[in-house]
């Protein structure tokens, strides 16, 4: 009950910070929330066995893996999310299908091409702890008799998260900061919020600055989480 | 010499200053073409649109001949100011700041906002009853997106769109049930467009006034109080006698 008192008198004689426009600004953090953890999950289970694969000997498996990575980060995020969001409605018959309920909210075609996009940068990520572990690991995990796919879940791919973690850190950042773009396909995210405000009473400095204050805090929640898990993982490598 | 000259303007203008207002048997209009459908020219170059006509007959009503004068928005209200035409009427909406400088008629048109939906659609109205659970587009930051969001956003949802152009093709996506734009907009990007059919839905909007504003005016010279007047009056018996609402129907009817 105080606390309410205190919020509307803290909220009295402000024509910008309404409760209604903060309700928008709730309602953006919790669509980016969603998109951007919903897209890494998903991303992070799709890059793990892409990594292994592109880090395969076989070129008929590494191939086409590197060239989906390739595309995916050779291209704009914000150019992939118009093709999927617009370019799937050309999609003959697609608007009679089992998808179009799903494809025909911004939501979803937001998260798949956030899904993409992150998942080509984390292959790569993964690829790169991978090929970096220790020959000598390698070669003792051989010695002991170790199949494949034994030495790859005990001792390669536990070694390569760790190295993989603090990039890996900063792709979930940037993923937060590309979000951003989700507005433009009419997904009412934070940025979303920030822009309705903004046109609403032509306040740039006020609907900016706020949302850029609750990214910023976003992003040191991301920060301080990957810090506590580098200390947590990473104890090892800690210099005595 | 100079200075000479530089005292005899201002005395002229002085003199022109508290002169006063004289009657007018003639009235000549400024106006800024193209603003399609409110001012434009036919092909063959003959001034044409809704202020054009209503300005012709506000004229004949009174009984005063009157011509129309192009000239380019960014000094419209200086070239009223120094003589060259009597009056302004070319889409010119009303406010504050302007009216420091100009005398307003009463408004005669407040451009209006239409709802625009699939021809196939149900809707037939548009109701909070009718667009419950619906999706509605509008251009961001627009009269509309008030108006929409203030009225049914809380039982339908709103998308807003940075151009017309992405709103229209979510439209054609079949991702929103019903768009709200300006009519002139709408009608040119939607109802003439070729590859599919769309319809008005309900009425044309142009109320209440604190989101569709005060409309457009003709714009006096600040001491015509007497012609403003006379265009008032003509005004009303115009929107009395049916005029004005078959010059309306000439430009903003359906076409069907």
């Amino acid at each position: 009950m105080e606390l309410m008192t205190w919020f509307t008198e803290l909220l009295e004689g402000n024509l910008i910070f309404t409760p209604q426009t903060l309700s928008y600004y709730w309602d953006g953090l919790v669509t980016t929330t969603q998109l951007v953890f919903l897209s890494l999950l998903a991303g992070l289970v799709l890059a793990v066995p892409l990594a292994i694969g592109r880090s395969s000997r076989h070129r008929w498996i590494s191939l086409p893996i590197y060239a989906y990575t390739y595309v995916f980060r050779g291209t704009p995020l914000l150019i992939q999310l118009y093709i999927i969001y617009y370019g799937v409605v050309f999609v003959d018959g697609i608007q009679e299908s089992i998808f179009w309920p799903l494809l025909r909210e911004a939501f979803y075609p937001a998260l798949i091409a956030f899904t993409l996009n992150t998942a080509a940068y984390t292959t790569e990520i993964f690829r790169g702890a991978i090929k970096a572990t220790a020959r000598g690991e390698i070669e003792a995990a051989r010695a002991y008799g170790m199949s494949q796919s034994l030495m790859m879940r005990r001792i390669i791919l536990p070694s390569a998260f760790r190295r993989a973690l603090p990039a890996y850190g900063n792709e979930v950042i940037f993923m937060l900061h590309a979000s951003a773009i989700a507005s433009v396909v009419t997904l009412m995210d934070l940025t979303g919020a920030a822009r309705f405000v903004y046109a609403r009473f032509y306040a740039p400095f006020e609907a900016f600055l706020f949302v850029a204050a609750i990214y910023l805090c976003l992003t040191f929640a991301i920060l301080y989480f990957f810090r506590f898990l580098e200390k947590r993982l990473l104890a090892h490598l800690k210099p005595a | 010499m100079k200075k000479l000259f530089t005292i005899s303007i201002l005395g002229a203008a002085l003199v022109a200053g508290t002169a006063q207002a004289r009657d007018y048997d003639h009235v000549r209009f400024g106006v800024d073409v193209p603003y399609e459908p409110m001012e434009y020219r036919t092909p063959d170059g003959e001034l044409t649109g809704f202020d054009i006509d209503l300005g012709n007959a506000l004229c004949e009503e009174i009984g005063i001949t009157c011509e129309w004068i192009v000239q380019e928005w960014d000094g419209i209200i200086p070239g009223l100011m120094s003589r060259n035409y009597d009056a302004i009427m070319s889409s010119m909406t009303i406010n504050d700041e302007r009216r420091q400088t100009v005398l307003f008629s009463d408004p005669y048109f407040t451009p209006p906002s239409a709802w625009f939906a699939p021809a196939d659609s149900e809707l037939e109205d548009a109701t909070e009853a009718s667009l419950d659970g619906k999706t509605i587009g509008v251009q961001r930051g627009t009269l509309q997106d008030n108006y929409a969001t203030d009225m049914f956003g809380s039982v339908a949802s709103v998308s807003r769109y940075s151009t017309a152009d992405d709103m229209v093709l979510d439209m054609q996506a079949g991702r929103l049930d019903i768009v709200f734009l300006d009519y002139p907009v709408g009608k040119s990007t939607l109802l003439d467009s070729e590859s599919r059919d769309y319809k008005v839905v309900g009425e044309m909007i142009t109320e209440p006034k604190e989101y569709f504003g005060d409309g457009f005016g003709i714009a006096f010279r600040q001491r015509d109080e007497a012609l403003a007047e006379r265009f008032n009056e003509a005004l009303a018996t115009l929107q009395d006698d049916g005029t004005y609402d078959e010059i309306y129907e000439r430009y903003f009817g359906d076409d069907e």
